[in-house]
């Protein structure tokens, strides 16, 4: 430990003697990152979380987004805000360690100074030392956990359910996780994670007679108080996803249900309760206002790395929403002080993990390699470089995506191509080297095949209309967390503030409009339907490394995003 | 709710006996629809109400043209996004006195009024069912309670899907 905090406050300094960041000098420098992880227990109830890993057990580099758009009454308020918005609403000092982890401001230089972040191993050590000054406390995992590279796909998650009972997961919920099949999840939950690890979710039901499926909460002691830890998983995931891995559940919502669970939890003797919910951000700020006896949402879903908690009133009082970030990149710490039966004050600190301020566990390290061993040839493939910096996340498209964008278009000689806007998804730095690990920690799900097909124009515009609908519904309820379908090929403009139906204008293929009846060939991948299960296109990420084969370098140019129309001077983008 | 684990017990007992029993529950359901298709039942099937094109001609038709909005009095309880615009779950529970009947209508379906349900004197003022909706729309309860109507609506959206997460 002492080797990798010193380079890193050597890189500090050289950094800052460049002139390009950082702080005023070396020594406050030196005692930030010192102090960064030195956390004083608050109260007697500690409750950890970690959300959205996708399955990243490596430390890597992620990029926050530098668009974030909300429309109606989300315009301006988190979690959509970013860049100096976001820094400047929650106090965070520019040019800090922690401004590089929340926002995307100078990201290449900070990435570089900072190195990568996340990684289970140096976060089992950040849990140790945390849980060290909170006897009792439990760790949650929000879910979408499982999923998110190659090997966690081949191997069904199974080095990450391992990692997850090494690193001393106590009760999870759940999203990707369903999408290795019903029989997979319960199978493990009734299996391996029985006794050690809870799976808990409010909002699963048979599709019959609305039985439930998981536990929909458990009461927990921490230092002698009762704690209900009710689960939410991912509402939308028969939607969103394809239903045919859980053809048997029911998801949703479920308002009404939650507060009956909440109710009961109550009448039990819990004396704090929280959800863990996989809702994502705007859908949980809507139902704290709604639901009552909820102390805290701890949410995951829509990776917003949010550093204070956002507090909502509602009929029974004010209701903590939070959201853990995603990759491994935070860990949340949240502290209560429950008194006479009740919270009486709290503390709440989301935690970034960097890897070069923290040694790699040496079990976690020793099972990770484990895991990897099998898929360690294939996975390290050198497949190219890229010259620019490769990312994901974003309303509308990120280099990253473009490039899986360009792959579609040429290989499968399509004008126009669909990528899907998962927010997973690491980032390269300028320069790196592009294995197969990379390509499919953009494209490691189990419906990852490709599709040609034949499109009227009428047809895009529906596609595009319903997904940016998802997007930028006003009621949070219909949002289902993901980002805008990227699009390659076709330019178009988007109104986010206007209704369904009128958001998407001006569609244009090679500076043509688009005809409503002409029939256009678009590329696309991560179909829902059965149908092109059946059909069983080529895998993503074949069709994408068979291209980078041929590029050898990626010459990383401007992704195509649309014009934007009212949003001028809103927040949520930089 | 406070006994939920005997709830819980008693749909798995359910469930059982539909699996072992599935022969017999089926031909109690088509003794069902006999008794639906009976003289008396045929009798009230309001053919104007079911075949009405818009929900103005459809409340004209139950002689509710004008149903008092009231979310309070009637929960309605609806998907906000369908899992599958085939069979969209639709609960109505009204706890006003003396609920006579119970409809369910989708707005932009080609037939609006999709269920209408006789509530007998004495019986709890609650239905579940399932409708088909074929795009995004207002499902709407009305409810007739000691003669008067009232109405609530919720919109449930019908989605291509994909793209999530």
């Amino acid at each position: 430990m002492d080797m990798n905090r010193r380079e890193f406050l050597q890189i500090l300094a050289i950094a800052s003697a460049g002139g390009f960041m950082l702080h005023n000098n070396e020594s406050h420098a030196a005692g930030n990152a010192a102090r960064m992880y030195d956390l004083p227990r608050h109260g007697n109830v500690s409750l950890l979380h970690i959300t959205d890993s996708h399955a990243q057990l490596n430390p890597m580099y992620f990029r926050e987004p530098e668009i974030n758009l909300g429309v109606g009454a989300m315009s301006g308020k988190p979690p959509h805000l970013v860049g100096n918005a976001l820094l400047k609403h929650f106090g965070v000092k520019p040019g800090s360690p922690e401004a590089h982890a929340y926002t995307s401001l100078n990201y290449i230089d900070a990435a570089r100074t900072y190195g990568k972040v996340g990684g289970f191993a140096h976060l089992a050590t950040l849990v140790k030392q945390i849980r060290a000054s909170r006897p009792g406390a439990l760790l949650l995992d929000g879910g979408d956990t499982w999923q998110g590279s190659g090997q966690a796909l081949w191997s069904k998650g199974q080095d990450m359910i391992d990692a997850c009972l090494e690193l001393g997961v106590d009760v999870m919920t759940m999203h990707f996780e369903c999408m290795y099949g019903a029989q997979r999840i319960k199978e493990v939950e009734e299996g391996q994670l029985s006794g050690k690890m809870d799976v808990v979710a409010q909002n699963v039901k048979t599709a019959d007679f609305g039985d439930a499926v998981f536990k929909p909460y458990v009461i927990r002691e921490i230092n002698k108080v009762p704690v209900a830890i009710i689960g939410q998983a991912f509402p939308y995931s028969t939607i969103a996803n394809p239903r045919y891995f859980v053809p048997d559940w029911s998801y949703g919502i479920q308002e009404e249900n939650l507060q009956l669970v909440i109710d009961e939890a109550r009448k039990k003797g819990a004396q704090v309760v929280v959800l863990l919910s996989h809702n994502g951000m705007d859908v949980d700020l809507k139902l704290a206002s709604r639901v009552s006896g909820l102390d805290a949402i701890l949410g995951g879903h829509t990776h917003d790395g949010i550093p204070a908690p956002i507090p909502v009133k509602n009929r029974g009082g004010t209701t903590l929403v939070t959201n853990a970030g995603s990759n491994g990149k935070f860990l949340g710490v949240l502290d209560f002080e429950v008194k006479a039966g009740k919270v009486a004050s709290f503390r709440y600190k989301l935690l970034p993990v960097f890897a070069n301020l923290l040694t790699a566990d040496a079990n976690m390290t020793a099972l990770m390699q484990r895991h990897r061993a099998p898929y360690e040839s294939k996975l390290s493939e050198k497949l190219a470089t890229t010259d620019g910096l490769l990312y994901r996340r974003g309303n509308f498209n990120g280099s990253f995506d473009q490039l899986i964008l360009d792959a579609m278009m040429k290989e499968k000689d399509a004008p126009i191509a669909f990528s899907p806007g998962f927010r997973w998804g690491t980032s390269l730095l300028p320069g790196s080297t592009i294995t197969m690990d990379d390509v499919l920690n953009q494209t490691a799900i189990t419906y990852p095949y490709s599709t040609v097909t034949e499109m009227s124009g009428e047809q895009i515009k529906t596609v595009l209309e319903d997904v940016c609908d998802n997007l930028f519904n006003p009621d949070p309820y219909y949002q289902q967390g993901g980002d805008m379908v990227r699009v390659g090929g076709l330019e178009y403009t988007c109104e986010p503030g206007a209704a369904m139906g009128k958001r998407i204008q001006d569609m244009r293929l090679n500076g043509k409009p688009l005809d409503a009846s002409k029939t256009y060939k678009v590329a696309g991948w991560a179909p829902v339907t059965e149908a092109a299960r059946d059909r069983g296109g080529e895998p993503i990420w074949d069709v994408v490394a068979r291209h980078l084969r041929n590029e050898k370098v990626v010459k990383v140019t401007a992704p195509n995003v649309p014009k934007l129309k009212g949003v001028a001077g809103n927040p949520g983008m930089i | 709710m406070t006994n939920r684990a005997e709830l819980e017990t008693i749909n798995m007992e359910r469930r059982n006996a539909l699996k072992t029993g599935g022969g017999l529950g089926l031909l109690t359901m088509f003794g069902l629809f006999g008794l639906l298709h009976s003289r008396a039942a045929l009798a009230e099937w309001n053919k104007t109400a079911f075949s009405s094109k818009s929900m103005d001609e459809a409340l004209t038709a139950l002689n509710a043209a004008s149903p008092e909005n009231s979310a309070d009095a009637i929960k309605l309880t609806v998907p906000e996004i369908a899992e599958n615009g085939s069979v969209v779950p639709v609960t109505v529970v009204c706890n006003l006195p003396k609920v006579e009947q119970i409809s369910i209508f989708v707005d932009k379906n080609p037939n609006v009024l999709a269920a209408t349900f006789t509530i007998p004197q004495g019986t709890e003022g609650l239905v579940t069912t399932r409708v088909k909706m074929g795009q995004t729309a207002n499902v709407v309860a009305l409810v007739k309670a000691d003669g008067k109507f009232y109405r609530t609506a919720r919109e449930v959206k019908v989605t291509a899907g994909g793209c999530g997460g």
